[in-house]
Protein backbone atom coordinates (compact mmCIF):
# COMPACT_ATOMS: atom_id res chain seq x y z
CA UNK A 1 0.00 0.00 0.00
CA UNK A 2 3.03 2.24 0.70
CA UNK A 3 4.75 1.70 -2.69
CA UNK A 4 1.27 2.70 -4.40
CA UNK A 5 0.93 5.78 -2.69
CA UNK A 6 4.45 6.80 -3.55
CA UNK A 7 3.62 5.11 -7.15
CA UNK A 8 1.18 7.97 -7.24
CA UNK A 9 3.81 11.06 -6.81
CA UNK A 10 5.83 9.55 -9.45
CA UNK A 11 2.24 9.26 -11.52
CA UNK A 12 1.97 13.27 -10.36
CA UNK A 13 5.61 14.17 -12.26
CA UNK A 14 4.06 11.88 -15.52
CA UNK A 15 0.76 13.52 -15.46
CA UNK A 16 2.39 17.41 -15.41
CA UNK A 17 5.09 16.10 -17.99
CA UNK A 18 2.79 14.12 -20.40
CA UNK A 19 0.06 17.56 -19.76
CA UNK A 20 2.95 20.00 -21.24
CA UNK A 21 4.57 18.33 -24.03
CA UNK A 22 0.30 17.92 -25.47
CA UNK A 23 -0.40 21.11 -24.68
CA UNK A 24 3.04 22.19 -27.13
CA UNK A 25 1.95 19.41 -29.54
CA UNK A 26 -1.42 20.10 -30.00
CA UNK A 27 -0.21 23.48 -30.94
CA UNK A 28 3.53 23.58 -32.37
CA UNK A 29 3.22 19.86 -33.90
CA UNK A 30 6.58 19.79 -32.46
CA UNK A 31 7.80 16.57 -29.52
CA UNK A 32 9.44 18.97 -27.37
CA UNK A 33 12.76 16.49 -26.30
CA UNK A 34 13.28 19.45 -24.26
CA UNK A 35 11.00 18.75 -21.94
CA UNK A 36 13.10 16.90 -19.38
CA UNK A 37 16.11 19.60 -19.29
CA UNK A 38 13.45 22.67 -18.37
CA UNK A 39 11.86 19.78 -15.89
CA UNK A 40 15.83 20.08 -14.60
CA UNK A 41 16.26 23.77 -15.14
CA UNK A 42 12.72 24.20 -12.74
CA UNK A 43 14.51 22.15 -10.13
CA UNK A 44 17.60 24.11 -10.55
CA UNK A 45 16.18 27.90 -10.64
CA UNK A 46 14.07 26.42 -7.26
CA UNK A 47 17.89 25.51 -5.81
CA UNK A 48 19.39 28.70 -6.94
CA UNK A 49 16.78 30.67 -6.06
CA UNK A 50 17.40 29.20 -2.26
CA UNK A 51 20.87 28.74 -1.94
CA UNK A 52 21.86 32.12 -3.40
CA UNK A 53 18.76 34.75 -3.02
CA UNK A 54 17.23 32.91 -0.40
CA UNK A 55 14.00 32.96 -2.13
CA UNK A 56 11.55 30.91 0.14
CA UNK A 57 10.67 27.42 -1.74
CA UNK A 58 6.72 29.09 -2.06
CA UNK A 59 7.93 31.94 -3.98
CA UNK A 60 10.00 29.47 -6.39
CA UNK A 61 6.49 27.63 -7.16
CA UNK A 62 6.03 30.95 -9.24
CA UNK A 63 9.06 32.48 -10.27
CA UNK A 64 11.20 29.44 -11.44
CA UNK A 65 7.91 28.65 -13.83
CA UNK A 66 7.98 32.16 -15.20
CA UNK A 67 12.03 32.45 -15.73
CA UNK A 68 11.91 29.25 -17.36
CA UNK A 69 9.03 29.61 -19.24
CA UNK A 70 10.53 32.98 -20.50
CA UNK A 71 13.46 30.82 -21.98
CA UNK A 72 11.15 29.07 -23.46
CA UNK A 73 9.42 32.01 -25.16
CA UNK A 74 12.74 32.71 -26.43
CA UNK A 75 13.95 29.64 -28.01
CA UNK A 76 10.40 29.40 -29.31
CA UNK A 77 11.12 33.13 -31.05
CA UNK A 78 14.68 32.59 -32.30
CA UNK A 79 13.88 28.55 -33.31
CA UNK A 80 11.57 26.98 -32.84
CA UNK A 81 9.31 28.60 -34.82
CA UNK A 82 11.53 28.78 -37.72
CA UNK A 83 10.80 24.53 -38.39
CA UNK A 84 7.25 24.41 -38.00
CA UNK A 85 6.68 24.11 -41.86
CA UNK A 86 9.66 21.06 -41.96
CA UNK A 87 8.56 17.47 -40.88
CA UNK A 88 8.00 16.64 -37.47
CA UNK A 89 11.16 15.06 -37.29
CA UNK A 90 12.79 18.14 -37.35
CA UNK A 91 11.40 19.35 -34.28
CA UNK A 92 12.43 16.62 -32.38
CA UNK A 93 16.04 16.61 -33.44
CA UNK A 94 16.15 20.43 -32.55
CA UNK A 95 14.77 19.76 -29.14
CA UNK A 96 17.11 16.73 -28.58
CA UNK A 97 19.65 18.77 -29.21
CA UNK A 98 18.89 22.04 -27.24
CA UNK A 99 18.67 19.16 -24.44
CA UNK A 100 21.86 17.93 -24.94
CA UNK A 101 23.36 21.66 -24.85
CA UNK A 102 21.69 22.31 -21.89
CA UNK A 103 22.70 19.23 -20.12
CA UNK A 104 25.77 19.19 -21.16
CA UNK A 105 26.19 23.16 -19.24
CA UNK A 106 24.49 21.97 -16.11
CA UNK A 107 26.72 18.70 -15.77
CA UNK A 108 30.03 21.08 -16.87
CA UNK A 109 29.11 23.84 -14.07
CA UNK A 110 27.64 21.93 -11.51
CA UNK A 111 28.94 18.24 -11.85
CA UNK A 112 26.43 15.08 -12.09
CA UNK A 113 26.11 14.37 -8.61
CA UNK A 114 22.95 15.72 -6.89
CA UNK A 115 22.22 18.55 -4.43
CA UNK A 116 19.44 18.05 -1.45
CA UNK A 117 16.88 20.39 -1.80
CA UNK A 118 14.84 20.53 1.82
CA UNK A 119 11.65 19.71 2.15
CA UNK A 120 9.07 22.74 2.97
CA UNK A 121 6.96 20.98 4.81
CA UNK A 122 7.97 18.73 7.30
CA UNK A 123 6.45 15.67 9.82
CA UNK A 124 4.04 12.78 8.20
CA UNK A 125 0.13 12.61 7.80
CA UNK A 126 -1.45 9.35 8.89
CA UNK A 127 -3.86 8.03 6.03
CA UNK A 128 -4.62 5.02 8.28
CA UNK A 129 -3.15 2.32 6.39
CA UNK A 130 0.13 4.02 6.13
CA UNK A 131 2.20 7.26 7.28
CA UNK A 132 3.48 9.42 4.33
CA UNK A 133 5.20 12.35 4.10
CA UNK A 134 2.97 15.38 4.38
CA UNK A 135 5.23 16.76 1.48
CA UNK A 136 4.57 14.01 -1.04
CA UNK A 137 1.12 14.19 0.32
CA UNK A 138 1.01 17.54 -0.68
CA UNK A 139 2.73 17.53 -4.45
CA UNK A 140 -0.10 14.49 -5.66
CA UNK A 141 -2.88 17.19 -4.50
CA UNK A 142 -1.07 20.29 -6.19
CA UNK A 143 -0.51 18.21 -9.37
CA UNK A 144 -3.91 17.35 -9.08
CA UNK A 145 -5.06 20.96 -9.28
CA UNK A 146 -2.30 22.05 -11.57
CA UNK A 147 -3.49 19.56 -14.21
CA UNK A 148 -7.26 19.96 -13.74
CA UNK A 149 -6.41 23.96 -13.77
CA UNK A 150 -4.80 23.34 -16.87
CA UNK A 151 -7.81 21.44 -18.40
CA UNK A 152 -10.10 23.87 -17.43
CA UNK A 153 -8.04 26.60 -18.80
CA UNK A 154 -7.82 24.96 -22.22
CA UNK A 155 -11.67 23.37 -22.55
CA UNK A 156 -13.53 25.87 -20.69
CA UNK A 157 -12.16 29.80 -20.68
CA UNK A 158 -12.15 31.80 -23.97
CA UNK A 159 -8.56 31.65 -24.18
CA UNK A 160 -8.68 28.21 -24.35
CA UNK A 161 -11.40 28.37 -27.22
CA UNK A 162 -9.00 30.05 -29.17
CA UNK A 163 -5.98 27.79 -28.87
CA UNK A 164 -8.82 24.96 -29.83
CA UNK A 165 -9.75 26.60 -32.54
CA UNK A 166 -6.08 27.77 -34.03
CA UNK A 167 -4.39 23.80 -33.36
CA UNK A 168 -7.85 22.97 -35.71
CA UNK A 169 -7.35 25.56 -38.08
CA UNK A 170 -4.55 28.59 -37.49
CA UNK A 171 -5.15 30.73 -41.24
CA UNK A 172 -8.71 30.91 -40.59
CA UNK A 173 -8.48 32.00 -36.47
CA UNK A 174 -6.30 34.40 -38.18
CA UNK A 175 -8.39 36.09 -40.32
CA UNK A 176 -10.68 36.93 -37.10
CA UNK A 177 -8.11 39.05 -35.99
CA UNK A 178 -6.17 36.81 -33.58
CA UNK A 179 -2.55 36.80 -33.53
CA UNK A 180 -2.01 33.23 -34.18
CA UNK A 181 2.22 33.26 -33.68
CA UNK A 182 1.70 35.04 -30.54
CA UNK A 183 -1.09 32.14 -29.24
CA UNK A 184 1.52 29.67 -30.26
CA UNK A 185 4.54 31.48 -28.24
CA UNK A 186 2.09 32.04 -25.32
CA UNK A 187 1.43 28.02 -25.90
CA UNK A 188 5.18 27.02 -25.41
CA UNK A 189 5.58 29.08 -23.02
CA UNK A 190 2.96 27.76 -20.47
CA UNK A 191 3.70 24.12 -21.71
CA UNK A 192 7.82 24.30 -20.68
CA UNK A 193 6.50 26.75 -17.67
CA UNK A 194 4.27 23.29 -16.59
CA UNK A 195 7.76 21.70 -16.84
CA UNK A 196 9.62 23.96 -15.02
CA UNK A 197 6.50 23.92 -12.37
CA UNK A 198 7.15 20.10 -11.78
CA UNK A 199 10.93 20.58 -11.70
CA UNK A 200 10.25 22.49 -8.22
CA UNK A 201 7.39 19.96 -6.79
CA UNK A 202 10.33 17.53 -7.60
CA UNK A 203 13.34 19.17 -6.08
CA UNK A 204 12.44 18.19 -2.19
CA UNK A 205 11.72 14.53 -3.39
CA UNK A 206 14.17 13.74 -5.69
CA UNK A 207 18.30 15.37 -5.31
CA UNK A 208 18.71 18.35 -7.92
CA UNK A 209 20.64 17.28 -10.40
CA UNK A 210 21.49 18.33 -14.02
CA UNK A 211 20.96 14.36 -15.16
CA UNK A 212 17.27 14.51 -13.22
CA UNK A 213 15.32 14.97 -16.11
CA UNK A 214 16.94 12.95 -18.50
CA UNK A 215 15.48 9.71 -18.41
CA UNK A 216 12.16 10.89 -16.92
CA UNK A 217 11.41 12.09 -20.39
CA UNK A 218 12.03 8.95 -21.76
CA UNK A 219 9.50 7.44 -19.36
CA UNK A 220 7.01 10.37 -20.58
CA UNK A 221 7.55 9.77 -23.90
CA UNK A 222 6.29 6.35 -23.43
CA UNK A 223 3.28 7.65 -21.26
CA UNK A 224 2.42 9.80 -24.00
CA UNK A 225 2.37 6.89 -26.71
CA UNK A 226 0.22 4.81 -24.34
CA UNK A 227 -2.36 7.60 -23.87
CA UNK A 228 -2.44 9.82 -26.84
CA UNK A 229 -1.65 13.05 -27.13
CA UNK A 230 -5.06 14.06 -28.37
CA UNK A 231 -6.97 14.13 -25.05
CA UNK A 232 -5.97 16.56 -22.29
CA UNK A 233 -7.93 14.50 -19.63
CA UNK A 234 -6.67 11.73 -20.97
CA UNK A 235 -2.40 12.47 -20.13
CA UNK A 236 -3.90 13.62 -16.40
CA UNK A 237 -5.50 10.07 -16.32
CA UNK A 238 -2.65 7.94 -17.84
CA UNK A 239 0.09 10.11 -16.05
CA UNK A 240 -1.21 9.06 -12.57
CA UNK A 241 -2.50 5.36 -13.60
CA UNK A 242 1.01 5.02 -14.92
CA UNK A 243 2.66 5.92 -11.55
CA UNK A 244 -0.09 3.75 -9.71
CA UNK A 245 1.08 0.33 -11.84
CA UNK A 246 4.17 1.53 -11.43
CA UNK A 247 4.33 1.16 -7.96
CA UNK A 248 2.01 -2.05 -7.33
CA UNK A 249 5.11 -3.61 -9.58
CA UNK A 250 7.97 -2.33 -7.25
CA UNK A 251 5.29 -4.31 -4.31
CA UNK A 252 4.91 -7.86 -7.28
CA UNK A 253 8.30 -7.95 -8.80
CA UNK A 254 10.79 -5.21 -7.93
CA UNK A 255 13.21 -5.38 -11.27
CA UNK A 256 10.48 -5.09 -13.24
CA UNK A 257 8.98 -2.02 -11.83
CA UNK A 258 11.51 0.90 -14.35
CA UNK A 259 10.23 -1.51 -17.07
CA UNK A 260 6.45 -2.17 -16.67
CA UNK A 261 5.81 1.10 -18.14
CA UNK A 262 7.23 -0.01 -21.30
CA UNK A 263 5.63 -3.04 -21.24
CA UNK A 264 2.45 -1.36 -20.99
CA UNK A 265 3.35 0.35 -24.01
CA UNK A 266 4.03 -2.87 -26.09
CA UNK A 267 0.49 -4.05 -24.91
CA UNK A 268 -1.26 -1.13 -25.59
CA UNK A 269 0.11 -0.99 -29.27
CA UNK A 270 -0.78 -4.31 -30.02
CA UNK A 271 -3.99 -3.92 -28.75
CA UNK A 272 -4.80 0.17 -29.30
CA UNK A 273 -2.53 1.29 -31.91
CA UNK A 274 -3.33 4.40 -31.28
CA UNK A 275 -3.12 4.44 -27.75
CA UNK A 276 -5.82 4.73 -25.06
CA UNK A 277 -7.06 8.42 -25.48
CA UNK A 278 -5.93 8.58 -29.36
CA UNK A 279 -7.25 9.19 -32.57
CA UNK A 280 -4.87 7.81 -35.39
CA UNK A 281 -3.53 10.83 -37.90
CA UNK B 1 35.79 6.42 -66.38
CA UNK B 2 33.57 8.81 -64.75
CA UNK B 3 34.13 10.81 -61.79
CA UNK B 4 32.14 8.48 -59.56
CA UNK B 5 34.18 5.43 -60.59
CA UNK B 6 37.32 7.45 -59.91
CA UNK B 7 35.73 8.82 -56.39
CA UNK B 8 35.13 5.18 -55.13
CA UNK B 9 38.34 3.48 -56.23
CA UNK B 10 40.43 6.24 -54.61
CA UNK B 11 38.46 5.98 -51.30
CA UNK B 12 39.46 2.07 -51.65
CA UNK B 13 42.76 2.44 -52.02
CA UNK B 14 42.65 4.94 -49.34
CA UNK B 15 41.22 2.34 -47.41
CA UNK B 16 43.72 -0.30 -47.90
CA UNK B 17 46.86 1.61 -47.11
CA UNK B 18 44.90 3.99 -43.89
CA UNK B 19 46.67 1.59 -40.82
CA UNK B 20 49.78 2.66 -42.10
CA UNK B 21 48.65 6.14 -41.65
CA UNK B 22 46.41 6.45 -38.89
CA UNK B 23 46.06 4.38 -35.83
CA UNK B 24 44.22 0.97 -36.94
CA UNK B 25 41.94 0.96 -33.42
CA UNK B 26 40.87 4.04 -34.31
CA UNK B 27 39.67 3.45 -38.27
CA UNK B 28 38.15 -0.09 -36.93
CA UNK B 29 36.04 1.77 -34.37
CA UNK B 30 34.90 4.34 -37.22
CA UNK B 31 34.10 1.73 -39.80
CA UNK B 32 32.02 0.32 -36.95
CA UNK B 33 30.23 3.62 -36.47
CA UNK B 34 30.01 3.80 -40.12
CA UNK B 35 28.57 0.65 -40.88
CA UNK B 36 25.97 1.33 -37.79
CA UNK B 37 25.02 5.04 -39.23
CA UNK B 38 24.77 2.93 -42.55
CA UNK B 39 21.76 0.25 -41.49
CA UNK B 40 19.81 3.02 -39.40
CA UNK B 41 20.07 5.43 -42.82
CA UNK B 42 18.82 2.42 -44.99
CA UNK B 43 16.04 2.39 -42.76
CA UNK B 44 15.57 6.59 -42.35
CA UNK B 45 16.23 7.45 -45.61
CA UNK B 46 14.91 4.65 -47.82
CA UNK B 47 11.47 3.48 -45.64
CA UNK B 48 11.62 6.86 -43.95
CA UNK B 49 11.03 5.89 -40.76
CA UNK B 50 13.02 7.14 -37.74
CA UNK B 51 13.98 5.31 -35.27
CA UNK B 52 15.41 6.84 -32.15
CA UNK B 53 16.40 3.59 -30.64
CA UNK B 54 19.20 1.91 -32.78
CA UNK B 55 21.73 1.40 -29.69
CA UNK B 56 19.56 -1.24 -28.75
CA UNK B 57 20.69 -3.94 -31.23
CA UNK B 58 23.90 -2.40 -31.78
CA UNK B 59 24.86 -2.46 -28.12
CA UNK B 60 22.54 -5.93 -27.83
CA UNK B 61 24.45 -7.45 -30.26
CA UNK B 62 28.21 -6.64 -28.87
CA UNK B 63 26.72 -8.58 -25.83
CA UNK B 64 25.50 -11.12 -27.37
CA UNK B 65 29.59 -11.33 -29.12
CA UNK B 66 30.41 -11.52 -25.48
CA UNK B 67 28.74 -13.73 -24.40
CA UNK B 68 29.44 -16.46 -27.10
CA UNK B 69 32.76 -15.61 -27.30
CA UNK B 70 33.94 -15.06 -23.63
CA UNK B 71 30.81 -17.33 -22.10
CA UNK B 72 30.48 -19.97 -23.93
CA UNK B 73 33.98 -19.99 -25.11
CA UNK B 74 33.13 -20.40 -29.01
CA UNK B 75 34.49 -19.02 -32.45
CA UNK B 76 34.36 -15.56 -33.19
CA UNK B 77 32.68 -16.22 -36.23
CA UNK B 78 29.94 -17.70 -34.57
CA UNK B 79 29.54 -15.08 -31.66
CA UNK B 80 29.58 -12.47 -35.01
CA UNK B 81 26.65 -14.79 -36.22
CA UNK B 82 25.21 -14.55 -32.61
CA UNK B 83 25.15 -10.99 -32.54
CA UNK B 84 23.44 -10.37 -36.40
CA UNK B 85 20.43 -13.01 -35.49
CA UNK B 86 20.01 -12.12 -32.22
CA UNK B 87 19.66 -7.88 -32.99
CA UNK B 88 17.46 -9.42 -36.04
CA UNK B 89 15.21 -11.38 -33.61
CA UNK B 90 15.39 -7.75 -31.32
CA UNK B 91 14.14 -6.23 -34.37
CA UNK B 92 11.79 -8.32 -35.86
CA UNK B 93 9.55 -7.90 -32.43
CA UNK B 94 10.32 -4.49 -31.55
CA UNK B 95 9.58 -3.55 -35.26
CA UNK B 96 6.16 -5.36 -35.38
CA UNK B 97 4.91 -3.16 -32.74
CA UNK B 98 6.79 0.23 -33.51
CA UNK B 99 5.25 0.25 -37.13
CA UNK B 100 1.55 -0.03 -36.16
CA UNK B 101 2.44 3.99 -35.49
CA UNK B 102 4.10 6.27 -37.78
CA UNK B 103 6.41 9.35 -37.79
CA UNK B 104 7.15 10.90 -34.42
CA UNK B 105 5.11 8.40 -32.28
CA UNK B 106 7.56 5.85 -34.36
CA UNK B 107 10.74 7.61 -32.88
CA UNK B 108 9.09 7.89 -29.40
CA UNK B 109 8.58 4.40 -29.52
CA UNK B 110 11.96 3.04 -30.35
CA UNK B 111 13.13 4.95 -28.11
CA UNK B 112 11.20 3.57 -25.40
CA UNK B 113 12.23 0.02 -26.12
CA UNK B 114 15.62 0.83 -26.25
CA UNK B 115 15.29 2.09 -22.89
CA UNK B 116 13.43 -0.72 -21.65
CA UNK B 117 16.30 -3.22 -23.27
CA UNK B 118 18.89 -0.69 -21.20
CA UNK B 119 17.34 -1.11 -18.11
CA UNK B 120 17.23 -5.13 -18.71
CA UNK B 121 20.91 -4.77 -19.71
CA UNK B 122 21.60 -3.61 -16.31
CA UNK B 123 19.55 -6.08 -14.21
CA UNK B 124 20.24 -8.88 -16.74
CA UNK B 125 22.95 -11.41 -14.70
CA UNK B 126 24.56 -12.16 -18.48
CA UNK B 127 25.75 -8.16 -19.41
CA UNK B 128 27.84 -7.56 -16.63
CA UNK B 129 25.67 -4.94 -15.07
CA UNK B 130 27.73 -1.43 -14.87
CA UNK B 131 31.09 -3.15 -15.47
CA UNK B 132 29.79 -4.68 -18.91
CA UNK B 133 31.85 -7.58 -20.30
CA UNK B 134 35.37 -6.86 -19.79
CA UNK B 135 38.41 -8.99 -21.58
CA UNK B 136 36.94 -10.82 -24.07
CA UNK B 137 39.84 -12.31 -25.94
CA UNK B 138 40.63 -11.76 -29.56
CA UNK B 139 40.83 -15.51 -31.05
CA UNK B 140 42.09 -16.70 -34.79
CA UNK B 141 38.99 -16.53 -37.30
CA UNK B 142 38.71 -19.10 -39.72
CA UNK B 143 39.88 -21.96 -37.30
CA UNK B 144 43.35 -20.09 -37.41
CA UNK B 145 43.68 -18.96 -40.62
CA UNK B 146 43.43 -15.25 -39.78
CA UNK B 147 45.65 -14.22 -36.56
CA UNK B 148 43.48 -10.79 -35.32
CA UNK B 149 46.18 -9.93 -32.42
CA UNK B 150 47.60 -7.86 -34.74
CA UNK B 151 45.45 -4.84 -34.74
CA UNK B 152 46.18 -4.01 -38.83
CA UNK B 153 45.42 -7.61 -39.59
CA UNK B 154 42.41 -7.00 -38.00
CA UNK B 155 41.71 -3.86 -39.88
CA UNK B 156 41.21 -6.08 -43.21
CA UNK B 157 38.83 -8.42 -41.18
CA UNK B 158 36.87 -5.38 -40.52
CA UNK B 159 36.90 -3.57 -43.38
CA UNK B 160 35.27 -6.57 -44.99
CA UNK B 161 32.71 -6.63 -42.64
CA UNK B 162 32.21 -2.98 -43.73
CA UNK B 163 32.31 -3.41 -47.63
CA UNK B 164 30.06 -6.28 -46.92
CA UNK B 165 27.22 -4.31 -45.09
CA UNK B 166 27.98 -1.61 -47.09
CA UNK B 167 27.25 -4.15 -50.06
CA UNK B 168 23.92 -5.37 -48.69
CA UNK B 169 22.31 -2.42 -48.10
CA UNK B 170 23.15 -0.94 -51.89
CA UNK B 171 21.97 -3.98 -53.29
CA UNK B 172 18.64 -3.61 -50.87
CA UNK B 173 18.41 0.08 -51.64
CA UNK B 174 18.89 -1.09 -55.63
CA UNK B 175 16.81 -3.65 -55.77
CA UNK B 176 12.67 -4.03 -56.91
CA UNK B 177 12.38 -4.63 -53.14
CA UNK B 178 14.17 -1.29 -52.01
CA UNK B 179 12.09 1.00 -55.13
CA UNK B 180 8.78 -0.49 -53.11
CA UNK B 181 10.12 0.53 -50.27
CA UNK B 182 10.73 4.20 -51.89
CA UNK B 183 7.32 3.71 -52.95
CA UNK B 184 5.68 3.30 -49.55
CA UNK B 185 8.39 6.01 -48.23
CA UNK B 186 6.69 8.72 -50.57
CA UNK B 187 2.99 7.63 -50.58
CA UNK B 188 2.00 4.92 -48.36
CA UNK B 189 -1.68 4.72 -49.79
CA UNK B 190 -0.93 4.47 -53.37
CA UNK B 191 1.65 1.75 -52.52
CA UNK B 192 -1.30 -0.14 -50.77
CA UNK B 193 -4.00 0.47 -53.73
CA UNK B 194 -1.49 -0.78 -55.66
CA UNK B 195 -1.30 -4.39 -53.95
CA UNK B 196 1.56 -3.87 -51.62
CA UNK B 197 1.73 -4.74 -48.33
CA UNK B 198 3.22 -1.77 -46.63
CA UNK B 199 3.71 -3.17 -43.46
CA UNK B 200 5.30 -6.15 -44.29
CA UNK B 201 8.02 -4.23 -46.48
CA UNK B 202 8.64 -1.70 -43.47
CA UNK B 203 8.80 -4.68 -41.12
CA UNK B 204 11.43 -6.57 -43.41
CA UNK B 205 13.52 -3.19 -43.71
CA UNK B 206 13.02 -2.75 -39.77
CA UNK B 207 14.62 -6.29 -39.14
CA UNK B 208 17.66 -5.60 -41.53
CA UNK B 209 18.27 -2.25 -40.29
CA UNK B 210 18.88 -3.85 -37.02
CA UNK B 211 20.28 -6.81 -38.21
CA UNK B 212 23.05 -4.74 -40.10
CA UNK B 213 23.79 -2.55 -36.70
CA UNK B 214 23.71 -5.79 -35.09
CA UNK B 215 26.76 -6.48 -37.40
CA UNK B 216 28.30 -3.55 -36.57
CA UNK B 217 28.01 -4.12 -32.57
CA UNK B 218 29.32 -7.20 -32.90
CA UNK B 219 32.01 -6.34 -34.48
CA UNK B 220 32.74 -3.82 -32.32
CA UNK B 221 33.01 -5.72 -29.14
CA UNK B 222 35.41 -7.89 -31.06
CA UNK B 223 37.48 -4.92 -31.92
CA UNK B 224 37.84 -3.43 -28.55
CA UNK B 225 37.33 -6.45 -26.57
CA UNK B 226 34.58 -5.04 -24.34
CA UNK B 227 30.58 -4.71 -24.08
CA UNK B 228 29.27 -2.02 -22.14
CA UNK B 229 26.09 -0.37 -21.17
CA UNK B 230 27.43 2.73 -23.12
CA UNK B 231 26.74 1.21 -26.53
CA UNK B 232 23.13 0.38 -25.84
CA UNK B 233 22.21 3.61 -23.93
CA UNK B 234 20.00 6.54 -25.28
CA UNK B 235 23.46 8.52 -26.01
CA UNK B 236 24.47 5.94 -28.56
CA UNK B 237 21.09 6.13 -30.32
CA UNK B 238 21.33 9.95 -30.69
CA UNK B 239 24.91 9.70 -31.52
CA UNK B 240 24.43 7.62 -34.71
CA UNK B 241 21.44 10.04 -35.41
CA UNK B 242 23.76 12.83 -35.49
CA UNK B 243 26.40 10.82 -37.59
CA UNK B 244 23.56 10.30 -40.51
CA UNK B 245 22.28 13.72 -39.87
CA UNK B 246 25.97 15.85 -40.19
CA UNK B 247 26.71 13.45 -43.49
CA UNK B 248 23.34 13.88 -44.80
CA UNK B 249 20.18 11.87 -44.17
CA UNK B 250 18.79 9.79 -47.10
CA UNK B 251 22.37 10.04 -48.97
CA UNK B 252 24.02 6.72 -49.34
CA UNK B 253 27.96 7.75 -48.39
CA UNK B 254 26.87 10.56 -46.09
CA UNK B 255 26.96 8.49 -43.04
CA UNK B 256 30.31 6.72 -43.59
CA UNK B 257 31.57 10.66 -43.28
CA UNK B 258 29.28 11.47 -40.88
CA UNK B 259 30.33 8.86 -39.03
CA UNK B 260 34.22 9.47 -39.09
CA UNK B 261 33.82 12.96 -38.59
CA UNK B 262 31.84 12.07 -35.32
CA UNK B 263 34.18 9.58 -34.03
CA UNK B 264 37.16 11.72 -35.42
CA UNK B 265 35.59 14.41 -32.80
CA UNK B 266 35.18 12.71 -29.95
CA UNK B 267 38.57 10.99 -30.24
CA UNK B 268 40.33 14.65 -29.89
CA UNK B 269 37.64 15.87 -27.33
CA UNK B 270 37.99 12.56 -25.02
CA UNK B 271 39.26 15.14 -22.70
CA UNK B 272 36.62 17.63 -23.05
CA UNK B 273 34.08 15.97 -20.54
CA UNK B 274 30.80 17.09 -20.59
CA UNK B 275 31.63 19.47 -23.22
CA UNK B 276 31.38 16.89 -25.99
CA UNK B 277 27.49 17.01 -25.48
CA UNK B 278 27.21 20.56 -25.45
CA UNK B 279 29.25 20.15 -29.17
CA UNK B 280 27.32 17.32 -30.33
CA UNK B 281 24.03 19.36 -28.81
CA UNK B 282 24.88 22.68 -31.02
CA UNK B 283 25.89 20.75 -34.31
CA UNK B 284 22.69 19.15 -33.99
CA UNK B 285 20.91 22.81 -33.49
CA UNK B 286 23.27 24.36 -36.47
CA UNK B 287 22.12 21.35 -38.89
CA UNK B 288 18.18 21.31 -38.44
CA UNK B 289 18.41 25.43 -38.11
CA UNK B 290 21.17 25.74 -41.55
CA UNK B 291 22.32 22.63 -43.12
CA UNK B 292 19.59 20.00 -43.12
CA UNK B 293 20.75 18.24 -46.41
CA UNK B 294 24.15 17.54 -44.36
CA UNK B 295 27.03 17.56 -45.87
CA UNK B 296 26.95 15.14 -48.28
CA UNK B 297 23.72 16.49 -49.31
CA UNK B 298 24.78 19.84 -49.67
CA UNK B 299 28.10 19.22 -51.44
CA UNK B 300 26.00 17.15 -54.34
CA UNK B 301 23.40 20.42 -54.96
CA UNK B 302 26.48 22.78 -54.62
CA UNK B 303 27.84 20.69 -57.32
CA UNK B 304 25.13 20.74 -59.36
CA UNK B 305 23.90 24.00 -59.45
CA UNK B 306 28.04 24.54 -60.70
CA UNK B 307 27.79 22.34 -63.08
CA UNK B 308 24.63 23.13 -63.96
CA UNK B 309 24.54 26.32 -66.17
CA UNK B 310 27.35 24.29 -68.54
CA UNK B 311 25.09 21.26 -69.45
CA UNK B 312 21.50 23.62 -69.71
CA UNK B 313 22.29 27.47 -70.58
CA UNK B 314 19.49 29.23 -68.75
CA UNK B 315 17.62 32.07 -70.48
Amino acid sequence: MAQVALGLVNGAFYAMLSLGLAVIFGMLNVINFTHGAQFMMGAFAAWLLLTQLDVPFWASLILSPLIIGLFGVLIERLMLKRIYHLDHLYGFLLTFGLALIIEGLFQWKWGSGGAPYPAPIRGGTDLGFMVMPTYRLFVVVAALVICLATWYAIERTKFGAYLRAATENPTLVRAFGINVPRLITLTYGLGVGLAALAGVLAAPVQQVSALMGTNLVLVVFAVVVIGGMGSIMGSIVTGFGLGLIEGLTKVVYAPASNTVIFVVMAIVLLVKPAGLFGQTR
Amino acid sequence: MNGRTLGYGLTFVAALIAPWVAYPVFLMTALCFALFACAFNLLLGYAGLMSFGHAMFFGMAGYFFGYVVKTLDLAPELGLLAGVLGAAALGLVTGALAIRRQGIYFAMITLAFAQMIYFFCVQAPFTGGEDGLQGIVRKPLLGGLIPTKDDRVLYYVVLAIFLFGYGAIYRFIHSPFGQVLKAIRDNEQRAVSLGYEADRYKLLAFVLSAALAGLAGATKAMVLQFATLTDVSAATSGEVVLMALVGGLGTITGPVVGAFIIVTMQNYLASAGEFVLVIQGAIFVVIVMAFRKGLVGELTEWWRRRSAPRTEPAD
